[in-house]
């Protein structure tokens, strides 16, 4: 199923996009969606303790199941910054 | 009035907005650049903000401050973009038949805002910046 990922802030820079589409087995979670956009961008691993998720505009928990056509969005809290 | 705009904000629009002939206080509250953030110096603030989350999250917040306290109306307007020191980021404003009501919500307004409402600034400062949002 393909899953649409809002992302914002640091996630956003990280990404290089404001918005991903994920493709994943039917019946995955939130957690298994975050996992899986983590190990394509690695830099997000600074980001990961600390990051929330919503879905369908909703916070939501990661293990939470996820459905065709839901809306997903990685919120990052704080994040690492880095000085210029 | 629920708004993210990425114009100018004033109190007077937020204001006009929750004008009641029932009200005798109208608390506003406007959020505004500091010069210095964490001992160092802001050169500009970026805002941005899931808007589709954010007005129903600020229509959250207007219900419990309605369940809470009897006010009249309540209305927030947040903006987003590039923000220069001293520029207004948040305006907010609670009318309520009495001043302790009206008071009571606008501060709890912004505190729940800042905690529920999926919007975050970049802090650029002169030697660096960083990302901050929604305690996690």
């Amino acid at each position: 199923m393909r899953i649409q990922v809002r992302c914002f802030a640091a996630v956003r820079e990280i990404v290089g996009t404001g918005e991903l589409v994920v493709d994943l087995p039917e019946g995955s979670t939130l957690a298994q969606l975050v996992d899986q956009v983590r190990a394509q961008f690695p830099r997000l691993e600074g980001l990961a303790s600390s990051l929330l998720v919503s879905v369908n505009r909703e916070y939501a928990a990661f293990d939470k199941g996820l459905a065709p056509g839901d809306e997903v969005a990685l919120i990052p809290p704080v994040s690492g910054g880095g000085y210029v | 009035m629920f708004e993210i705009t990425d114009q100018p904000l004033s109190l007077e629009p937020v204001v006009n907005a929750v004008r009641r002939s029932s009200s005798g206080a109208i608390a506003t509250f406007l959020g505004v650049v500091r010069e210095r953030t964490r001992g160092r110096q802001v050169r500009y603030l970026e805002y941005e903000a899931y808007r589709e989350m954010a007005i129903p999250k600020m229509r959250v917040i207007a219900d419990e401050i309605h369940r809470k306290w009897e006010v009249d109306e309540i209305a927030m307007v947040h903006r987003v973009g590039h923000l220069q020191v001293g520029e207004a980021s948040v305006a907010i404003a609670v009318s309520a038949p009495h001043r302790h009501q009206a008071l009571a919500a606008c501060a709890y307004a912004i505190d729940r805002l800042k905690e529920t409402v999926p919007i975050w600034k970049k802090e650029v400062w002169t030697d660096g910046e960083e990302w901050v949002g929604p305690p996690g």
